[in-house]
């Protein structure tokens, strides 16, 4: 297989930053939403994506306001980075009025068109297809906008997946598939799951380029992301790229997640992605005590805010159980 | 009126003026593009509308649905065939859960205007995969409209309605009626409306509610019930969700008496929902149970001997009518 093009990028000290902004929050927030789950304050539909975070913001950073992304259910990030504001999405937590879905749903099944956000199913894999009708409708109107569509190496042994990557290969769609292999469908792990070693190697058989990266380094990310985003822009159709990574939680905040070793969690920390980029940033004189004091503040603030905001949000109305089912 | 189409060509006519009026109107599926469809109906439009419009896709129903609600967020109003009705189960998943819960969960944010159109139905030697009529089944699930139109005139009319319709829409075409069906079609910009039923045949000694394929054999039945002095009053749906609730009641004030017939097998089909709501809501009007004819609890058989064992047709209507004029 022909390795992704390496594409040189620049990134400005601000922009690093952001970066580093984003990754604290997202951990941030789920963090919080895993004690509030403890609390009995949130009901459920927690699935953090704790560990996870660089694929998100490396995928998601400096992407257009129109070009769409169709996250899975650890991506809470991925709908910060994209706009959603975190008072709403803490709201959709807590299952009120002020968020997405008005407490219809819990967590990331609603979007928001106008921000570029497809808000999947429980149904893993689902979101694929979707993802390739909004890149189909890219290609129609002759834009260079691109759809960024998420998956875990589980989803991946899904129908779905197989229907959506060859349509997306045969049309040569601008859409890239993200794979988020975790090492875990819930308890079974990928060895028992899957016969090869990288779902990087799935996308020959839809005849565009498929890459394994270190999913833990938002860099690396960030700049697989960008061949990617050059080839899918220019009409170079889809590319896959396989983040491999680790979930520190259990798959929901009621798995205590026994089918894995505390060897393997404790090597998979070490690999932590927050404290990578930290080490990054200061070897580069991006960041300092100061400077990490203060956007640790603004990610507590943040979050606080979001979490009072949503519990003094109003509840839903039971008369709307029954509403919003037609236009 | 001076035109006469084939319930058939009534589809095809009703896409090519959609198509032509309404840039965001497209097709997709199995062999729709130059080859026409397996029964002809998309013949032509890939010549007028090109691969962009008309777009032939792999063997892939779950994405042909899931396609089409990605581009539907976008605005478009895809048309996605299903080549047999049979095939729609491959495509559940996209239709219950993605297609039918979206604007629920987005909070009433987005609409998905899609139109599934699944060519349905026995009596055509097709044996068990190539004669289901699985209307009930989308039924039963919120946030989805279902039509079955009977005649050329409403073959049109109603996927016109249902391609302009800003909900997902099961659009079930009978085969049996395709080519046997002749007659006058709509012109110009007239849809028929979801939702409102046909009084098909005047009556008032009894009710016969029925849709698709069935109008013809409840029609032929209620005719020889008419020489014997029993006059049925024949209601063909149309629109089974919504379903035209009005229509059938105030036939039954006048009636007092209910036939069901449909050609989908008999446990929760639509005949039970409707004597569930007649028993709820009108029973001081009911001199007489209210019965129904159906296909029984089977599979739809190759052989024809025994697929003439389970089809509703002429001589059962007309004995469950004498009997219901009997009570």
């Amino acid at each position: 297989m022909p390795p992704i093009k390496r594409t040189k990028f620049k990134l400005s000290p601000e922009q690093l930053l952001e970066m580093f902004y984003w990754l604290k929050l997202s951990r941030a927030f789920d963090e919080r939403l895993s004690i509030l789950v403890k609390q009995g304050k949130v009901r459920s539909g927690v699935y953090t994506g704790i560990g996870q975070e660089a694929i998100v913001v490396g995928t998601c950073y400096g992407l257009r306001k129109e070009d769409f992304i169709a996250p899975l259910h650890r991506d809470l990030g991925a709908f910060l980075v994209k706009g959603v504001e975190p008072r709403v999405m803490m709201s959709q937590m807590f299952a009120k009025t002020t968020g997405l879905s008005k407490g219809r749903d819990s967590a990331l099944h609603s979007g928001v068109t106008e921000l570029g956000i497809f808000g999947n199913t429980s149904m893993l894999g689902a979101n694929l297809p979707v993802a390739a009708g909004l890149a189909l409708t890219f290609k129609m109107e002759q834009t260079d906008n691109v759809v960024i569509a998420y998956f875990g190496e589980g989803a991946s042994n899904v129908g779905d997946f197989h229907e959506a990557l060859n349509f997306a290969g045969v049309q040569q769609l601008p859409v890239i598939f993200v794979c988020e292999n975790n090492q875990y469908a819930y308890s079974v792990p990928v060895e028992k799951s899957m016969a090869i070693d990288d779902v990087a190697d799935r996308a020959h058989s839809y005849g565009f380029d498929g890459v394994a990266i270190n999913g833990n380094d938002v860099l690396a990310v960030y700049q697989a992301t960008q061949g990617a985003l050059a080839r899918a822009r220019t009409g170079g159709g889809p590319t896959l790229i396989e983040c491999k990574t680790y979930r520190w939680h259990g798959h929901s905040e009621h798995d205590k997640a026994f089918y894995r070793s505390d060897e393997e969690l404790a090597m998979w920390k070490s690999r932590d992605p927050i404290p990578t980029f930290t080490t990054y940033l200061r070897a580069r004189h991006v960041l300092d005590d100061d400077k990490l004091k203060e956007i640790e503040g603004k990610v507590a603030a943040t979050i606080d805010d979001a979490v009072e905001f949503a519990m003094n949000a109003a509840d839903p109305s039971p008369e709307d159980a029954t509403t919003d089912l037609y236009a | 009126m001076s035109k006469e189409l084939s319930y058939l060509e009534a589809i095809r006519e009703a896409l090519l003026e959609e198509m032509r009026r309404d840039p965001k109107v497209f097709v997709l599926g199995e062999d729709v593009g130059p080859y026409g469809g397996a029964f002809g109906v998309t013949q032509g439009l890939s010549e007028e509308f090109g691969e962009t419009r008309v777009v032939d896709t792999p063997i892939s129903e779950s994405a042909i649905v899931g396609i089409s609600i990605g581009a539907a967020l976008r605005g478009y109003r895809p048309v996605a065939e299903m080549q047999f009705a049979d095939f729609i189960s491959c495509a559940f998943d996209q239709i219950v859960n993605q297609a039918a819960t979206l604007r629920y969960r987005y909070g009433g944010r987005a609409t998905v205007p899609i139109v599934v159109r699944a060519p349905s139905g026995g009596n055509v030697g097709g044996g068990l995969y190539h004669s289901q009529n699985p209307e009930a089944w989308f039924v039963h699930r919120p946030g989805l409209k279902v039509v079955a139109p009977s005649t050329a005139y409403d073959a049109k009319g109603l996927l016109k309605a249902a391609i302009r319709d800003d909900n997902p829409v099961i659009y079930m075409e009978h085969k049996y009626l395709y080519r046997r069906a002749k007659g006058p079609v709509p012109e110009g910009d007239e849809v028929v409306p979801i939702g409102v039923a046909a009084t098909r045949r005047d009556g008032s000694d009894a009710t016969l509610i029925t849709y698709g394929a069935m109008v013809v054999p409840s029609l032929e039945a209620a005719d020889r019930l008419s020489k014997e002095g029993v006059e049925v009053e024949v209601i063909d749906l149309r629109s089974l969700l919504p379903y035209d609730k009005d229509a059938i009641f105030a036939s039954l004030e006048k009636t007092n008496r209910v036939l069901v017939v449909h050609e989908d097998v008999k446990t929760l089909g639509i005949g039970a929902e409707i004597s569930a709501v007649i028993m709820e809501e009108r029973f001081e009007k009911l001199d007489a149970p209210v019965l129904r004819v159906t296909y029984p609890d089977t599979h739809p058989p190759f052989s024809h001997v025994l697929e003439a064992a389970n089809l509703p047709n002429g001589d059962r209507i007309a004995d469950a009518l004498r009997r219901l004029a009997a009570y």
